[in-house]
């Protein structure tokens, strides 16, 4: 689920949270919010009720929640009374299987020192509520690649908003190729957060840990402003590839785009990358720096 | 269902700004093949081009249709249609009251079709629904309806097969009574909207799983947010968008579908082709307007003219005159103009206010009135995402004190006693609507019938609502109901999935009528939509919320927020579709079998 539905300015960044609640705290009935704006005096009669408990999103069942099929009279689609043989009953677009391809980013950055070209995409194939899903991430500069990540994984939704996600990573690159397990979520947090938060699994007890979180505003229908940030995390270090343990790297940036299509969007923004700790510090020994701001321009675009 | 598109054409990008005055307004000549030298023509437009703008009529008792794609060309861009007898509308077929119709369908696309005589009482055998009621009209094959005709009024007939009526496959139905035609009209006209795409419509479909609101371009902006900021404040700016934005829901999902690709039309014409139908002044003209589009609701005023709606899905109602009425997908209604020496614009507006279909009612060919401006789109309400708890319809809410206990451990099918004699008002959500199918639940929906809905609501005109309507006879069936089945209409926006009770139709079981009894069927919508609900085979005799009869419908639209109660006669064997009648709704999944047995 990749999204370009960004509402409004929310400048309630703190909301963010790691693990988000799944939105069960959302649409809760809150009276600070109720009487404003549309309707003013009528929800203001309602004041008497209590309702702190009401939940329109998420949530479980109670244990006398309706059993769904209680109407069927023992009926099913493909037996009962008159049902037609299985092989010629109705079967909707629920019963088959979409995909898409998302280029999230597709850019060229421009350093003080080298430019280098970055890609980010997501595929899936599938149902509404389990899919297979490829992301693809990755870094190519000085004719060559520096670092890709590969991840394919089982998408399966488990709220309104959020899908989890286990699959396998395999990193390739400057270095020794590495493979890890990948368990996380990925969905739209309250305030149309987009997150995408994964823990890795690796060989010889690597740990790691990324956490991905962009937002969309609409400056018009058409002027999208992005921010952007990513964290990665390591449980121990790997200085064949470069990586201390802890925080080792953070992305934070800014992208406007203009939608000519919602499908085909040219960008352009700023991306700071900073490195930390024993990263940092490998990264000096390598003649490098430990942060940098670039320019960036790219396109964004699916089909 | 075949799921494989009648187009030969591949997809293109749609690109909304650009010809966006062509896009709304269409060309002139639907039915030409503009900027195609015969040099350059495609194989396929060799074909004759759909006849476009007046259905032919078709009479008497037995009748030949062929299924084909057509070429046709409402935008600037040819494109192929899937046409009855080469034309959009197809014919219109006039029946009469106790006749038997024979219909040979004959099926020349690549793919199965099947046509369905909509608001029509037959045996279940002959309602064409592939797959649930029979096996499709396969290519190549003829399939013959035969059918007795049981009742009067105006009906429409469409595919249902596939995305087969969004790319034109529809046409009107008038069934005169066994006496005579009524001499009560001096003109009468069939008055059929739509909406018609240049995209594929399943990749439209596969465009919204991507991107839910790929067709909103009516959506608030940072720009909105400091007008508003200006205006009210910046805590009132904040607030207006607090609850929204926490539940990732859209004040500005008014539709799913938009004028950025859609070109409406009024009896297969573009708002620039500008149906027409002539009148002498003075003369009584009867209008028979039916809503074929595959998504759009249209909010239908004639400026000038005062409209008396005389029959609601083909049945006739106690005249009521309103300047202004909110047609959903599937309905009909009848209405008789007086006009005087004048000429007039017969405006219907979508109701996420992005284009409109047009036509003129005028004493000669070639004139035409003013074309009104389309009214502002306002945000969605509190009301609409909340039901009564957001404020709407509380002067109509009688819930008692809003007991919140009793009815809450009903059982389906358990006799409640005097519990019966009106609709319940509390919420039982099904058990699977607390998943991923779903992205909200309203605990205290609206049951009131006097609301126009969203956009019409005190807009200064008079506007038909359902608690206008009235048919004259009241209900088929004295009978009170033996039980009350409650459904949700239930969906999650954001993944683009629709159900009912959180269940697509592939995870569902049928709902089970036993033959010959009168049931209750209460329908809480869940969403912030208006579906319009089509039970074929058997009435939906829809009632108050105080459980009065109201009036006799085939598609009944539930505003969001909204629980609506009709009853229901099962007097017809067999297994019947019920469903969302927009298209897109329908084949997410919000669909549901019924048996009768």
């Amino acid at each position: 689920m990749k999204h370009n539905r960004m509402k409004a300015l929310v400048l309630a960044v703190s909301t963010l949270s790691v693990f988000p609640v799944w939105g069960q705290s959302a649409g809760t009935m809150d009276h600070s919010t109720m009487g404003h704006g549309d309707q003013p005096a009528a929800s203001q009669g309602m004041a008497g009720m209590a309702h702190g408990d009401m939940q329109m999103q998420g949530g479980s069942a109670p244990p006398d929640a309706r059993d769904p099929h209680a109407y069927s009279g023992g009926n099913t689609l493909d037996t009962g009374d008159y049902a037609l043989p299985p092989s010629q009953r109705l079967r909707l677009a629920d019963e088959h299987k979409l995909g898409g391809v998302l280029i999230d980013r597709l850019e060229r950055s421009y350093g003080e020192n080298s430019n280098s070209t970055a890609y980010d995409a997501q595929a899936w194939y599938g149902s509404t509520y389990n899919r297979l899903v490829v992301k693809a991430e990755g870094d190519v500069s000085k004719g060559k690649v520096q670092e890709a990540r590969t991840e394919l994984l089982w998408g399966h939704a488990i709220a309104t908003f959020w899908d989890t996600q286990l699959g396998v990573r395999v990193d390739n690159g400057v270095g020794p190729d590495r493979g890890w397990l990948a368990f996380g979520v990925q969905g739209l947090a309250p305030y149309w957060f987009e997150v995408d938060a994964t823990a890795y699994v690796g060989d010889q007890g690597r740990t790691a840990f990324k956490l991905g979180a962009e937002y969309e505003l609409l400056l018009t229908q058409k002027l999208i402003l992005q921010p952007r940030v990513e964290l990665k995390v390591y449980g121990k270090s790997d200085t064949e590839r470069r990586l201390g343990s802890g925080l080792a790297e953070s992305q934070a940036g800014l992208r406007v785009r203009y939608e000519f299509t919602r499908q085909f969007a040219p960008y352009i923004g700023i991306e700071r990358t900073s490195k930390y700790g024993q990263t940092a510090k490998l990264a000096r020994e390598e003649g490098e720096k430990d942060g940098e701001t670039r320019w960036v321009a790219g396109v964004r675009f699916w089909f | 269902m075949k799921r494989n598109i009648p187009h030969s054409f591949s997809p293109r990008i749609a690109i909304p700004d650009l010809p966006r005055r062509r896009f709304v307004q269409g060309l002139a000549a639907g039915g030409l093949l503009l900027g195609l030298g015969p040099m350059i023509k495609p194989a396929w437009a060799q074909r004759a081009a759909t006849s476009t703008g007046a259905a032919p009529v078709l009479e008497g008792t037995e009748f030949d249709l062929t299924i084909a794609e057509t070429p046709v060309n409402f935008t600037g861009s040819p494109r192929m249609a899937t046409t009855i007898n080469g034309s959009i509308p197809g014919p219109t077929l006039r029946w009469r009251e106790g006749d038997t119709v024979t219909i040979r369908v004959k099926n020349q696309l690549a793919v199965g079709t099947s046509i369905h005589w909509h608001g029509i009482l037959l045996p279940f055998q002959m309602d064409g629904v592939p797959g649930v009621s029979f096996k499709g009209i396969p290519p190549g094959e003829t399939f013959t309806y035969r059918f007795k005709v049981g009742q009067t009024g105006t009906y429409w007939y469409h595919s249902h097969s596939g995305m087969q009526e969004q790319t034109g496959m529809y046409g009107a139905i008038i069934i005169d009574a066994a006496s005579g035609r009524s001499t009560q009209t001096d003109r009468d006209y069939v008055v059929q909207l739509s909406d018609w795409s240049d995209e594929d419509p399943m990749r439209v479909f596969t465009k919204l799983k991507m991107q839910s609101d790929y067709y909103n371009y009516n959506q608030p902006t940072a720009i909105d947010f400091f007008k508003d900021v200006s205006r009210d404040g910046f805590k009132a700016a904040l607030s207006k968008r607090k609850m929204w934005n926490e539940m990732r829901m859209s004040p500005t999902d008014l539709a799913d579908i938009s004028a950025a690709t859609y070109t409406y039309l009024m009896n297969g014409s573009t708002p620039a082709a500008n149906w027409t139908g002539i009148f002498k002044p003075g003369e009584k003209v009867r209008l028979r307007l039916i809503n074929s589009a595959a998504m759009t609701f249209f909010d239908v005023r004639i400026p000038g003219l005062k409209m008396t709606v005389v029959q609601s899905d083909g049945q006739d109602i106690e005249p009521v005159t309103v300047d202004e009425l909110r047609i959903g997908v599937a309905e009909i209604y009848d209405v008789m103009v007086t006009p005087g020496d004048d000429t007039y614009t017969i405006f219907a507006q979508s109701m996420d206010r992005t284009g409109f279909a047009r036509g003129t009612l005028t004493t000669r060919e070639g004139l035409s009135a003013a074309v009104p401006e389309l009214d502002k789109a306002d945000w969605l309400t509190m009301g609409d995402m909340m039901g009564a708890m957001g404020g709407g319809g509380m002067a109509g809410m009688n819930h008692g004190g809003m007991a919140m206990d009793h009815s809450h451990h009903a059982m389906p099918g358990m006799a409640m006693g005097d519990g019966l004699s009106k609709p319940s008002t509390t919420a039982r959500h099904a058990k699977t609507e607390y998943g991923a199918s779903t992205d909200m639940r309203v605990d205290m929906a609206r049951t009131n019938l006097d609301d126009p809905g969203h956009g019409l609501r005190n807009n200064g005109r008079r506007v038909l609502t359902y608690a206008d309507v009235h048919t004259i006879g009241g209900p088929i069936d004295a009978r009170g109901p033996g039980r009350e089945i409650e459904l949700h209409l239930t969906g999650n926006m954001e993944r683009y999935a629709w159900s009912i009770d959180g269940l697509e139709f592939g995870q569902s079981t049928p709902v089970h009528f036993k033959y010959g009894e009168r049931a209750r069927v209460i329908l809480h919508n869940d969403t912030m939509m208006s579906h319009p609900m089509h039970l074929h085979g058997l009435w939906s005799e829809l009632e108050s919320d105080g459980g009065g009869f109201q009036a006799r419908k085939h598609t009944i639209i539930v505003q969001p927020a909204q629980r609506i109660s009709f009853l229901v006669s099962a007097d017809a064997l067999g297994r019947w579709a019920w469903h969302c009648h927009l298209l897109l709704h329908m084949d997410a999944g919000m669909f549901r079998e019924v048996v009768v047995s």
